[in-house]
């Protein structure tokens, strides 16, 4: 992009990944420039005069000063287009792959420049509109199949509209011109490729509130604390509790029709198992390979800190770029804690006044303006189609103290709160998510949203199983205290109900061929179940049948293998309920009797 | 080129030198320093503005002076040079050899910091590896290409454990060139001197490459130490095709001369006086674990760090928590008690097991028994807290069982012998023979398949002998 008239300055200082340069007169903010001789890929963050400090995105060993740094004139920018599905990004958009064919080593040197999006690639493009049509922004001038499970829209440009004086059809490279629109006063070729600035959200035409479900198959999830599409959550959780599993299970079995996955500053192997594990995996809905519909970033731990701060806003960009073509996207961050340490770090090297525990002061803003671009909205487009984008991120509080300042600034900005716990980790009860201090604020609208399909019980159930634990919290407590024999034998069924729950509903074990996903008629045929049960026994203990004769019966055992069931045999759920009531009646007889006696 | 040989130096300050009016001298680069006695040290830039550079002495600043030191820069980073035959030898931190032996004639020199693996180019560790300890064989499998690290605290038997996993353990599938690299890091003369004896007794020394960095030896030292081990195991790995286990002793004592150098550059200090880089700076040493497509060879970590004061939110602890792919945790009740090796299982962790445990790895029932022993275990700690506040009367029958669970299984499964190897097959028969302990209406964790398979037997033998015990 380095033309003629770009400004070229020269290096004054180094210190680790903070570059800063003289001469960079009439450079903007966050303009990449590259620099060195080795034209490593930086972006400046801060201008004073013609003085620029850059942060570069790859190991600025061996740089001296006096070298020279260039400005591309440009933003940071993600390119979008077909091909961007199945792909292994780094946090600057570069493919992984295309680096170790590179590089020709598996070790990611220095320098590498490699196409986002593969040039040569001809894909068939199908118009869907003609010659004549008169389209504005938005509006999708053609679908290309870019894979199995995904359409990939091709919109008119923003800020064009116009007439459609020509339109092809037929095999292109994403450079190609696919259509020519006559806004008035010039001819515009559109190709496929588009580039968009990562730092800026990219406009909608109205924004709407999440009213309906994302489901993810996980129970915890889905019945006690679920989210909506478009919607925001956090995880935040001590490290061994858990986070990563749940992002890599929300990824897997979530109904998004698009997933982008973020690994930010995390484990290596973590995205290897992600990479070797989705090709294999199907999609419960359309039965084809999760990879066919998931786009992954990865900027390991290891990897140059300064591209970890840039993978998180890659990443929704290129979320945003697929709700734009009215699809449903879920964002997986993992985690945003290493984001915010990447800020940091940066702030520091700047010698900015630090705020909280040394993070930045904006940090709070940051985290809400990356939050804020989740949402449910109306795209751009004649058709009035609608998108959505459903942000998750994960965040790792030193010492699992939730005080602290980047899991404070996310509970204010995200809606869904998944608290894990260590230890319920320890107990390896999994997902770790914490019953009694978890929330979601999209509860009651979603209620609403499954009543219609549940015959009004959906809410029903799921405030009682939610009293239900909040009362075994304080039942143990009392038994802590003056032992179990204190209470009555109701409040006994209360605790094993409450322990069935736990322990045959809310434990789930994602490495379970069956029990990794369940449907949400599943899950709610479970939640009935156990509480049909627990009134079921209710109403007998009072009636006289001792605790211990519910406690013994087999039918118990069913209720705790219900979730190793196969969703195609849901109607032996409905069965069990049967069974229930039949065991319960044949105790009421039988004690009845002996009542009498 | 120009000798670039500088005396030029302004400041002094804690293991910081600031060098005035230097030309062409590039980030990162490595520095000679000659003091007037001529005794030379080395450095290395950590930061340079167009003609001022901030140079780490790695030997400390004693003894260097303003007027009469001289000043080099080498014009290249640091490096080390690597050869095979540096298994069996001794070097110091700096990656001198320091046991009399011949000098390294190499065949090759690296960048000690290295570059990060291409996570596309990363091949998935799935190869259980057979320490010979049942906590960490059947609760919390290692497997080749991880980086499990031992959270210990001062006086537990950290080393001693370390030192038998480098003993016993074995890939179950075949024999195969194994190394060790052994990265001291502030540790005392007698700690590694036990270490040194250890393998020198059972001949490990001749597959092994030791740095060493004594408690008295300059802390600046201590940051180059483990990226010089961890270099030289990936070119054992990948370049000459060994499993390398890399054992790195005391993380701790490596993030303290971090804190100290940052401490000294005025940077703006996070959690503990800790600098806001650390996570960065551990990761891109623990990160160079794992295995690679297409290359035979892996590297497995073993750091080993003290908590101070047994506090697992302790930055260094945390950090590294979040980096590893798990943690090994012991336990100072358990150490109290003389159990040997005293590994509080319950927050252990391996991340990797899944992959690397199951039929034709170890065995199919290997999983459900780790999850229902976990499960067991914590609910039997449980039960004897309860204990210990109403009495053991305080309990139900299921309680009872699952106390006398928890005391069996700390007795019977988590303590063995220093030099006991117990093969997996053992393990995972102690576990069956450890949950007979409980009503099997209570095993859920389990599928009843296994059940079936593996307890029932053992339920039946008893029985017998009950029996027979009866008619005597």
């Amino acid at each position: 992009m380095a033309n003629d008239k770009a400004i070229k300055g020269s290096i004054a200082k180094i210190s680790g990944p903070l570059v800063v340069a003289e001469g960079m007169a009439g450079a903007c903010m966050f303009d990449v420039v590259r620099v060195g001789e080795l034209g490593l890929v930086g972006e400046i963050i801060e201008l004073r005069g013609d003085t620029a400090s850059v942060q570069v995105y790859e190991e600025t060993s061996g740089l001296m000063p006096g070298e020279p740094v260039v400005s591309t004139g440009e933003p940071l920018s993600v390119e979008l287009g077909p091909g961007l599905i199945e792909q292994f990004y780094d946090g600057v958009q570069r493919p992984l792959r295309l680096i170790e064919a590179a590089a020709s080593s598996p070790f990611i040197s220095r320098g590498i420049a490699v196409p986002a999006i593969d040039r040569d690639k001809k894909w068939t493009f199908t118009p869907q509109v003609k010659k004549g049509d008169v389209v504005s922004t938005g509006d999708i001038l053609g679908v290309v199949q870019e894979t199995v499970l995904v359409e990939h829209r091709i919109l008119v440009p923003h800020g064009l509209s116009g007439k459609v004086v020509e339109v092809k059809k037929g095999d292109f490279t994403v450079e190609e011109t696919i259509a020519v629109v006559d806004d008035g006063t010039t001819k515009n070729r559109v190709t496929m490729l588009r580039r968009w600035p990562v730092r800026i959200p990219r406009p909608v035409s109205k924004r709407l509130p999440p009213v309906t479900p994302l489901t993810t198959g996980q129970r915890v999830v889905d019945l006690l604390f679920p989210i909506a599409r478009g919607g925001t959550a956090c995880v935040p959780g001590p490290f061994g509790s858990g986070k990563t599993v749940i992002q890599h299970q929300l990824a897997k079995w979530a109904d998004a029709e698009i997933v982008v996955y973020v690994g930010c500053g995390e484990r290596g192997n973590e995205m290897t198992d992600v990479l070797l594990e989705f090709p294999e995996l199907e999609d419960p809905r359309s039965g084809q390979p999760l990879m066919k519909r998931t786009v992954l970033i990865a900027n390991t731990s290891n990897m140059p800190v300064a591209a970890r701060e840039a993978s998180i806003y890659t990443g929704i960009t290129l979320a945003e770029y697929y709700r734009d073509m009215g699809y449903s996207v879920a964002l997986m961050a993992d985690s945003t804690s290493r984001w915010a340490e990447a800020l940091r770090e940066m702030s520091g090297r700047l010698e900015e006044m630090p705020g909280e525990e040394g993070y930045p002061a904006y940090l709070g803003t940051r985290l809400a303006s990356f939050y804020e671009r989740a949402g449910r909205a109306i795209c751009f487009g004649s058709d009035g189609r609608e998108g959505a984008v459903s942000a998750i991120g994960a965040v790792s509080p030193p010492g699992g103290d939730l005080s602290e300042p980047v899991t404070q600034n996310t509970l204010r900005v995200s809606k869904v709160f998944w608290g894990l716990d260590a230890t319920l980790a320890y107990q390896r009860h999994f997902p770790a998510i914490n019953w009694l201090n978890s929330y979601s604020l999209y509860a009651e609208k979603l209620g609403e949203y499954w009543d219609a399909r549940y015959e009004g019980e959906w809410s029903a159930l799921r405030v009682e199983a939610m009293s239900l634990l909040e009362d075994e919290d304080s039942l143990k407590e009392i038994v802590r205290l003056v032992g179990i024999d204190a209470l009555s034998k109701e409040e006994r069924m209360v605790l094993e109900t409450a322990k069935s729950l736990r322990e045959d509903f809310l434990h789930q074990n994602a490495f379970h061929e069956i029990d990794t996903y369940a449907s949400m008629d599943k899950q709610f045929r479970m939640l009935k179940n156990i509480l049909v049960f627990h009134h079921l026994a209710m109403d007998a203990l009072k009636r006289g049948v001792l605790l211990k004769d519910i406690l013994d019966l087999s039918v118990r055992e069913q209720i705790s293998r219900m979730r190793y069931l196969d969703e195609a045999k849901l109607d032996e759920l409905e069965q069990l309920e049967q069974e229930l009531k039949r065991v319960i009646g044949d105790l009421l007889s039988v004690g009845g009797e002996s009542d009498v006696a | 080129m120009l000798p670039r040989e500088y005396r030029t130096i302004s400041d002094l300050s804690g293991p910081l030198m600031v060098v005035e009016k230097v030309r062409d001298v590039r980030y990162d680069e490595l520095v000679e320093i000659e003091l007037p006695n001529g005794e030379r040290r080395r450095g290395r830039v950590l930061e340079i503005s167009t003609d001022r550079a901030m140079v780490q002495v790695f030997e400390g600043t004693s003894g260097v002076d303003v007027a009469g030191t001289k000043v080099r820069f080498l014009g290249k980073v640091l490096t080390l040079p690597v050869a095979r035959d540096m298994l069996g030898r001794v070097f110091n931190g700096r990656g001198e050899p320091i046991d009399d032996g011949a000098p390294i004639i190499p065949e090759k020199s690296l960048d000690v910091n290295g570059d990060p693996m291409n996570p596309y180019s990363r091949d998935y560790p799935s190869e259980f590896i057979q320490t010979g300890i049942s906590t960490i064989d059947g609760m919390n499998p290692l497997v080749r290409g991880q980086k499990l690290p031992i959270f210990s605290g001062s006086g537990m038997p950290h080393n001693r454990i370390a030192a038998q996993i480098a003993r016993q353990a074995t890939v179950i599938s075949g024999h195969e060139e194994f190394a060790v690299v052994f990265a001291a890091m502030g540790i005392t003369f007698e700690e590694a001197s036990f270490f040194m004896e250890d393998f020198r007794k059972t001949g490990a020394i001749e597959r092994t490459v030791m740095f060493v960095n004594l408690a008295d030896d300059p802390a600046i030292e201590r940051i180059t130490t483990p990226r010089l081990a961890l270099t030289t195991a990936e070119y054992l790995a990948f370049e000459k095709d060994m499993h390398v286990l890399v054992i790195l002793t005391d993380f701790t004592n490596y993030c303290e001369a971090l804190r100290e150098i940052s401490a000294a550059r005025k940077e703006v200090p996070g959690r503990r006086g800790f600098p806001g880089y650390l996570y960065t700076d551990l990761a891109t040493m623990y990160e160079r674990a794992g295995r690679l497509k297409g290359k035979k060879g892996s590297i497995t970590q073993f750091p080993i760090l003290t908590m101070p004061e047994d506090d697992k939110t302790h930055p260094i602890p945390d950090l590294t928590g979040y980096i590893t792919e798990g943690q090994i945790i012991l336990s100072r009740p358990l150490h109290r008690k003389g159990i040997y090796p005293p590994v509080d299982v319950m927050p252990s962790l391996s991340r990797l097991k899944d992959k690397g445990i199951g039929a034709g790895k170890t065995r199919e029932d290997h999983a459900d028994l780790m999850n229902q022993l976990f499960a067991g275990y914590a609910r039997g700690k449980e039960a004897k807290e309860l204990a210990v506040i109403l009495g053991e009367g305080a309990l139900t029958e299921e309680d009872k069982a699952f106390a006398r669970f928890a005391d069996a299984f700390e007795d019977r499964y988590v303590r063995q012998g220093e030099y006991e190897s117990r093969t997996v097959e053992d393990t995972l028969k102690l576990g069956w023979e450890l949950l007979a302990m409980i009503p099997v209406k209570e095993l859920k964790r389990v599928r009843d398949a296994y059940i079936e398979k593996y307890l029932n037997p053992l339920l039946e033998k008893e029985e017998e002998k009950r029996a027979s015990s009866l008619k005597v």
